[in-house]
């Protein structure tokens, strides 16, 4: 069967982007044509200022060279412009002759830079700078010529100067504007940013117009007139005014543009249902988009089409910036000028080079504008995206996340200053520079391809804020910005959300029905979203769906925590933490019966057998089954320990029975799986000596009453819970903890613990939904108490008296060698009826 | 030595997993996939030794407990980016028996 033939006309980032993103999805589907009229493979156009200030050489930011188009079997074509589109005959026409015959068509043609129409703008010496032969004819002038007048003073034309200064050359930028970046930064940070610009040399002249270009005696430019009468001498005139999305092709056949290619959701021309366009050259929603990470996204969408799998759409980016000027950091996105109906919060410190201004609208971050400290950027970015209620901690907001009582964030030094021998990831012991080194050698993007290249946040992912930024200082903001989705694993293009919702809406209740109904692109999942999708259908559906321990990690499989020697170790439930003489000679009789190494108090008030070999697990069990403990779930995503303090029994201080309180809440809640481990503490009095304030639910006793707080852990990154409210007896405590568990089971994503959920979600939601809402709060805990009674089954017992045997028994088979003589050694099949036909 | 030695009938080893076939000197996981087929590898992962027979079996690969590496079932091979490869045996099945193939 013949493929169908599809032609990218751009071998940009956009473009070839969209072609790779298409290989991962239907790698055989087309045969692929590309034409670039550049004579380079793709390259990494944003990577172009470090090429130009000499910190990189054109050959480190080649994205793909030709191998890559020789190995996907890609026809490419550099060097050859595409003069026109046939479209009554489906086919391309390069300017050299060369054509090519389509059945879909991706635009991918950019921009074009922006020349004003001023006398002199096409003497030799007058540049723009858009790709690598402009960054090279930089190059060359800087080393022969002494005086360089930049023309633009946003992005890229700083970026330009810096470089050419860095070159040893004079240079001056000549703005319009009155600030520098206007559309990146208001007037106090520009200026912060023009004072450190100034202290490297580059000069600046502001609101001035260019009028004319004068021609020297070597017929090469000589100086910029302006409107004002002044002149300045110039060998090199570099135009960065702007850009303009290239569009005379599409407009030569015909095809709808408007500031840009007219696409809709799934990038398609408005025109021709054949011609897709992406990239700088697109205007979607009437937007066009200079920055990568939108584009990646357009890109992403548009194979998703191709492939056939319709199920993406592209809604519009929202976008940030970053300059990449070693040593300046700045940051800014959204509507950081604010204006009617916006409130502004302003940090200044222009001493120190730092400045802060948040834009805030109806409880909601709309924009931001940072110099100096950037490492908030991103967190920031991420509230402003998902439009976060920020009521409760707008106080703090200013001073950056580890401010906000922050789960899941590291130290907030400036990354920028830390030495390459710096260790950013403590689990996996990777430092700064094998993370830079990574990102260069292998052309990452994204924060999942640094984590999967070297480890660094992929274990605990405390330092993920720390990875993003190393990202963000190597490649240049605009690459770190996750995508406003994320996709569960790469099995799907379902976000946790998403899934979540379509179990329950659509009453999926087996793993092979969302597999099914979600058009999963693996047959059977991953070692990712399987445990994920097990939760999810468990926590839904806790009387239909029927448990898979293949999709779940070894310790909940085998019910105990696996160690580095694939040894086990056993915690038996204390409750509440009580134990007594009897249950101790039971723990110390099956130490002594099963030779365990070591014997360790845990911090959850328990008691741990290490170093238990697998086989033997289910006749520990049975022993400490037969002295009454049941499992304490030590190895799961589920309720591990109610810590209490002695409290009233016998404490001088105790307020109300926390031991007994501490108790019928292990009572009621252990057994339950949840989206994370969770865990509970009671204190009797406000002293709190069990620490309930770092506890996913922490009751602290007062003398009217108990303090429920939530969303607290200690751990990877200590979090002092939220306050949810105040009550008066003890069932209603046990009410608000089940109501609080469920709202956690249903809405949380898995592996999100209370801590991070809380803080994503906002407590005020919490509050309204546990706190405000009797009614909801009551049918939440029905729920609660009506999963349970599925769940509180033994499962250490169950396995004492047989069930999963297969899973603890090794098969041993001893082999003489001598007469190779094979010998099973464990129970012989013994019904021969039973015996499995199945073919390999 | 190139002798089949059953070891187990196929319906011992749980479909999506796995068992441990100890041997006097070495273990081998024998693994069983969605698609019934049959896998073994000797139960080491090449990073840092952890028990490959006790990972999650999703297509023809698993991934190890201990740090999530990936080992396609059928070649040894560490999928990438990161680097290595285990040890693999020739299986069969015939009758409902597993045979191994020892090296």
């Amino acid at each position: 069967m013949r493929k169908p033939k599809l032609v990218l006309v751009g071998n940009g980032m956009a473009g070839v982007r969209a072609v790779e993103e298409l290989l991962k999805l239907a790698p055989e589907r087309y045969e692929i044509t590309v034409f670039g009229d550049e004579p380079h493979p793709n390259y990494n156009r944003i990577l172009l200022s470090p090429v130009l200030s000499g910190e990189q050489q054109f050959d480190e930011i080649i994205l793909n060279r030709h191998e890559w188009y020789e190995q996907h079997c890609i026809t490419l074509h550099v060097g050859k412009r595409i003069a026109s589109i046939n479209r009554a005959a489906r086919k391309v026409v390069a300017e050299d002759g060369t054509e090519a015959p389509y059945d879909r068509l991706i635009l991918a043609t950019g921009s074009k830079p922006f020349i004003p129409p001023v006398a002199g703008a096409s003497l030799p010496g007058v540049l723009a700078y858009r790709d690598i032969a402009d960054a090279e004819a930089m190059i060359e002038a800087a080393g022969k010529y002494r005086n360089a007048v930049v023309i633009g003073g946003g992005l890229l034309g700083l970026e330009a100067a810096n470089g050419l200064k860095m070159r040893g050359m004079d240079v001056t930028v000549v703005h319009l504007n009155d600030w520098l970046m206007e559309r990146q930064l208001d007037p106090t940070a520009a200026a912060l940013l023009q004072r450190s610009l100034e202290s490297r040399g580059i000069r600046f002249k502001l609101a001035t117009q260019t009028e004319a270009l004068a021609q020297g005696e070597s017929g090469r430019v000589c100086a910029v007139r302006f409107k004002d009468g002044n002149t300045l001498a110039a060998d090199l005139v570099v135009f960065a005014v702007g850009i303009r999305p290239n569009t005379s092709l599409a407009e030569s056949a015909g095809i709808f543009c408007n500031r840009g290619i007219v696409v809709n959701d799934t990038m398609q021309t408005s025109t021709d249902p054949r011609i897709y366009a992406v990239g700088e050259c697109v205007s979607h929603r009437g937007v066009a988009y200079g920055l990568v990470a939108p584009l990646f996204e357009q890109g992403k969408v548009l194979a998703n089409h191709l492939a056939e799998f319709g199920i993406a759409r592209y809604q519009g980016s929202v976008t940030s910036t970053k300059l990449k000027v070693t040593g300046i950091d700045l940051f800014s996105a959204g509507d950081f000028m604010g204006g009617e109906g916006t409130e502004s919060l302003v940090f200044s410190d222009p001493a120190d080079g730092t400045y802060k201004k948040l834009v805030l609208k109806d409880n909601k971050l709309v924009g931001a504008c940072i110099y100096g400290d950037t490492l908030d950027g991103g967190w920031y970015f991420n509230l402003l995206r998902e439009g976060t209620d920020i009521s409760q901690f707008r106080k703090t907001l200013l001073f950056g996340q580890h401010n906000v009582g922050d789960s899941g964030h590291g130290p907030a030094e400036r990354v920028a200053a830390l030495p390459d021998s710096a260790e950013i990831c403590g689990c996996n012991g990777v430092c700064k520079g094998q993370i830079i080194k990574a990102i260069r050698a292998n052309k990452l993007f994204t924060l999942d391809e640094v984590r999967s290249y070297t480890k660094a946040s992929s274990s605990c992912g405390s330092c993920t804020g720390l990875v993003e930024a190393v990202l963000a200082h190597t490649v240049g903001g605009d690459y770190s910005a996750a995508p406003s989705k994320k996709p569960l694993c790469t099995c799907t293009d379902h976000s946790h959300d998403e899934i979540i919702a379509t179990i329950r809406d659509n009453e999926l209740k087996s793993m092979s029905a969302v597999f099914n109904f979600m058009e999963w692109k693996t047959s059977d999942g991953c070692a990712t979203c399987r445990p994920a999708l097990n939760y999810y259908l468990l926590a839904r559906w806790p009387a239909d769906y029927q448990d898979d321990a293949q999709s779940r990690f070894i310790n909940e499989r085998a019910h105990g925590n696996i160690q580095k020697d694939g040894s086990f170790s056993v915690v038996p439930r204390m409750w509440g933490g009580l134990t007594n003489p009897r249950e101790l000679r039971a723990i110390a009789d099956v130490a002594d019966k099963f030779k365990v190494p070591e014997v360790k108090i845990t911090g959850g008030q328990r008691i741990d057998l290490f170093g238990v070999k697998k086989e033997d697990l289910p006749a520990v069990w049975k022993d400490l089954s037969d002295a009454g403990f049941v499992s304490g779930h030590a190895y799961g995503k589920a309720l591990r320990t109610v810590k209490t303090c002695v409290g009233s029994q016998w404490c001088r201080f105790g307020t109300q029975d926390s031991t007994g309180l501490g108790v019928k809440l292990e009572q009621l809640t252990w057994g339950s799986w949840m989206p994370h481990k969770f865990k509970l503490a009671v204190s009797g009095c406000p002293r709190n000596c069990a620490e309930a304030t770092i506890k996913d639910f922490g009751v602290v006793c007062v003398d009217s009453g108990y303090e429920l707080h939530v969303g607290g852990n200690g751990g990877i990154k200590v979090r002092v819970t939220d306050l949810l409210c105040k009550v008066e007896t003890e069932d209603q405590v046990k009410e608000y903890c089940g109501a609080f568990i469920q709202l956690y089971r249903e809405e949380a994503h898995y592996l999100e613990r209370t801590a991070p959920w809380v803080e994503r979600v906002g407590l005020n939601h919490v509050k309204q939904r546990v706190v405000d809402d009797a009614a909801g709060r009551a049918e939440l805990f029905e729920r609660f108490k009506f999963s349970q009674q599925f769940v509180q089954i033994d499962p250490w017992k169950e396995r004492a008296e047989g069930k999963a045997a297969q899973e603890y028994q090794p098969i041993r088979i001893a082999v003489a060698s001598s007469q190779r003589k094979v010998e099973r050694q464990d129970h012989p099949a013994a019904h021969p009826a039973q015996l499995c036909t199945a073919t390999e | 030595m190139s002798d089949w030695t059953e070891i187990a009938r196929f319906d011992e080893i749980p479909r999506r997993g796995s068992r441990v076939i100890e041997f006097d000197t070495t273990q081998v996981a024998v693994f069983r996939t969605a698609a019934d087929e049959i896998f073994a590898l000797r139960d080491k992962c090449p990073h840092r030794s952890g028990p490959l027979s006790q990972g999650i079996v999703h297509g023809s690969k698993v991934t190890c407990p201990l740090h999530s590496w990936k080992i396609d079932l059928g070649t040894g091979e560490v999928v990438l980016p990161d680097k290595g490869c285990a040890s693999t045996y020739a299986t069969k099945v015939e009758n409902g028996r597993v045979f191994l193939k020892l090296a």
